[in-house]
């Protein structure tokens, strides 16, 4: 492979510029994976590095990842917080690679709530 | 915590919830001196005197939602068990930082793990802060630097999934010629 260089980035922004103007109405839903230490330890990385594989994949440009730290629940981790825009957020508990590529199949690219992975409905006060 | 990509992954939250705007990773392998340096530097609000001391106490934390805190205890934990060390510098308004050692071919130290996907993770949740890696082998060196990169990209999002595509391969790149041992 060729050495990645200054004009490689370059040619990206030219090309990600020529993309944005043809698309709007962005973000749609906003996927949070809480990585305290506890999440950390429980494997929240690994749910993180998959989701974000999996993003790609479907080449889905409405989704945005943000991380978090502990809400206090950490025996229930590795916890992921799906917010679909205009609806409730839902908690997932004791979520892994296998569980996140279904939550995100399912429920971020298709809206069905994973009834069986859910921990809560709503917004959890932090800090 | 099983590699030390996790640590630096936990610690590093600390800086972000410290409000920092730049973080510096640094990872220094020394073969010569069997000695493996991990240090990560913040300008964050930091910690009073009264607080470094107490950070390594597990049970003292900053938080309300419980009542441990264990991400700068385990990471101590996991640089002594190498035979390493563990310090922390912080000033009030200024910034911490925090440095472990370890023992670069002790049995017990823990692999350096995915650390790309770590400074990648870093960068696409926290889009509105500066990193910086830092990555020495020897007398091989890799140095990356969102800075930078943001002074090319002008208003393209870091967090683009094209940008974060370009920052993974010159990552991969970069520590496929210094080879780390860790």
């Amino acid at each position: 492979m060729a050495k990645l260089t200054i004009d490689d980035l370059k040619k990206i922004k030219e090309k990600v510029h020529n993309e944005m103007s043809l698309r709007d109405g962005d973000r749609r839903v906003k996927v949070t994976v809480h990585m305290g230490t506890c999440g950390i330890a429980s494997g929240a990385k690994e749910v993180m590095d998959t989701l974000l594989a999996e993003i790609d994949a479907a080449k889905v440009h409405d989704v945005i990842v943000t991380t978090s730290g502990c809400m206090g629940l950490c025996s229930r981790e590795p916890l992921v917080t799906v917010e679909v825009i205009n609806e409730p957020p839902i908690k997932y508990e004791y979520v892994n690679p296998n569980k996140i590529r279904q939550i995100f199949k399912r429920h971020v690219l298709e809206g069905e709530i994973q009834t069986p992975f859910v921990l809560a409905k709503g917004s959890e006060i932090t800090k | 915590m099983l590699t030390l990509s996790d640590h630096i992954l936990d610690i590093t939250e600390n800086s972000i919830r410290a409000g920092a705007k730049r973080i510096e990773i640094c990872i220094d392998e020394d073969s010569e001196n069997d000695l493996l340096t991990v240090e990560i530097q913040d300008d964050g609000h930091g910690m009073s005197p009264d607080a470094v001391q107490k950070v390594v106490d597990p049970f003292y934390t900053t938080k309300t939602v419980r009542r441990v805190g264990l991400g700068l205890p385990l990471l101590k934990d996991a640089a002594e068990r190498s035979g390493g060390t563990f310090r922390l510098k912080s000033q009030e308004n200024c910034g911490t930082t925090v440095k472990a050692t370890f023992g670069l071919r002790h049995l017990d130290r823990q692999p350096l793990g995915a650390i790309i996907n770590v400074i990648v993770i870093l960068i696409i949740s926290n889009s509105d802060i500066d990193f910086f890696y830092k990555h020495r082998h020897n007398d091989r060196r890799f140095e990356m630097d969102t800075r930078e990169i943001r002074k090319e990209i002008e208003d393209v999002p870091i967090n683009h999934p094209q940008i974060i595509k370009y920052i993974r391969g010159t990552m991969e790149e970069g520590l496929r010629e210094i080879e780390p041992e860790a």
